[in-house]
């Protein structure tokens, strides 16, 4: 295939993999990478190393919205950023080891989880302050909800660390924000509300995806041929995604097709990763 | 002078990822149309893991990629400052910190930005 051609497919396949993953939620890394891998016979590691600059790029794109609006808490973010970027680099550091084919696996086990959890109906919860830690650490805030200010309490500090430790390998290994797992840190453990968790979540992606991007850098995973129309068509379809987010209120109906979609994609990452065809 | 609060420092780093991504998003796309011009003609294969080019591979040749206009050391320089962005983002949050006097989050920013610069160094053992 020329440079022209395949630069024009992965331009496209990318801006409708930031389009969807911005949709549903799920992230445009856990698109990206299958249609790279799969379609494309792309080397997994390539897909990881370009999936890991669009990551970063449309994370800090949203977060720079976000940060302005108050709702991130950047000290919940920056505290957990210490176990995210620890895991990340540990990550990193485990995928210059295992074979290719486990990681497809892994990536399928994960893709799947995390249309599952996009599925899940996402309840706004408010908790009062009762950690110790989370009063030490400063860690209860409040963010504006219709002109009012509500305050909240994060709970199970230790678990939420834990389980951000995860998320962070996860993203350093596979190349993706995992922003299902931060928000099963945040949300499920933590008990902090939705908008904040989120909002957080995409606060904390760019930094852990840094952490390990300098791995990958130094290690050549990341192809600037490759790079180029991935993270220029992931970052515009994340855009166009934010824009019609905006517009349509309720996307249930969309959110199951593409689960659907995501779901076919992650049962072809495994099938293939078990055959040692990736 | 006005104390600095939280929420000047949360105004200061939404700039400072808005262009961040600006600057090295423009970057990318000019040594795209740089790479494209002079390469688009050009077989492309990403099946077999090689690496990257070398003068992609070291500052040294990306600058002298740069300065000669080669559209792939262009990218990557770009990359590289894409990847910069969320870390210059912890350096603000650093300083905000710092003259917000409160010491614990001084600290719990170095401790994020010791670990990426370790992440760094340890790129090539590991």
């Amino acid at each position: 295939m020329s440079v022209a051609v395949l630069t024009l497919i992965v331009l496209a396949g990318s801006y409708v993999a930031g389009l969807v993953g911005s949709l549903t939620g799920l992230g445009g890394g856990v698109v990206i990478i299958p249609l790279l891998t799969l379609l494309l016979n792309v080397n997994i590691h390539y897909a990881i190393g370009a999936s890991l600059i669009s990551v970063i790029a449309t994370s800090s794109g949203s977060a720079a919205a976000y940060v302005k609006e108050g709702i991130t808490n950047i000290r919940l973010g920056m505290f957990l950023e210490i176990a995210t970027t620890i895991g990340a680099m540990a990550g990193a550091m485990l995928a210059l080891h295992i074979q290719t084919s486990v990681i497809a696996v892994i990536f399928g086990v994960i893709l799947i989880f995390s249309a599952f959890m996009s599925l899940k109906p996402k309840k706004e919860q408010i908790h009062p302050p009762k950690s110790q830690w989370a009063e030490k650490l400063k860690l209860n805030s409040s963010y504006p909800v219709n002109d009012q200010t509500v305050s909240y309490g994060v709970q199970n500090v230790g678990g939420g660390f834990f389980m951000m430790l995860f998320a962070g390998v996860i993203s350093g290994l596979l190349g993706i924000g995992s922003g299902a797992l931060k928000v099963v840190a945040m949300d499920g453990i933590m008990r902090i509300p939705f908008k904040v968790s989120t909002t957080t979540s995409n606060f904390m992606i760019g930094v852990t995806a840094a952490a390990s991007a300098v791995v990958y850098l130094q290690r050549g995973y990341i192809d600037p041929g490759l790079s180029m129309p991935v993270v220029i068509g992931v970052l515009l379809g994340a855009l166009t995604g934010s824009k019609i987010l905006v517009k349509a209120s309720s996307s249930k109906g969309l959110r199951w097709v593409f689960a659907v979609i995501v779901t076919f994609l992650a049962g072809q990452m495994i099938y293939n990763g078990l055959n040692h065809r990736i | 002078m006005k104390k600095i609060s939280d929420l000047d420092i949360q105004q200061i780093i939404g700039w400072v990822l808005r262009l961040g991504v600006i600057i090295s998003m423009s970057v990318v796309f000019i040594g795209g149309c740089f790479y494209w011009y002079r390469h688009s003609g050009e077989t492309a294969s990403y099946s077999k893991f090689v690496g990257v080019p070398d003068f992609v591979h070291s500052p040294s040749g990306i600058w002298n990629g740069i300065l000669t206009l080669r559209g792939r050391a262009i990218i990557q320089a770009g990359i590289i400052l894409l990847i910069a962005t969320p870390v210059i983002r912890v350096l603000f949050s650093l300083i905000g910190f710092l003259l917000e006097k409160d010491w614990l989050y001084t600290a719990i920013s170095l401790l994020v930005l010791g670990i990426i610069i370790a992440s760094a160094l340890t790129g090539h053992a590991g």
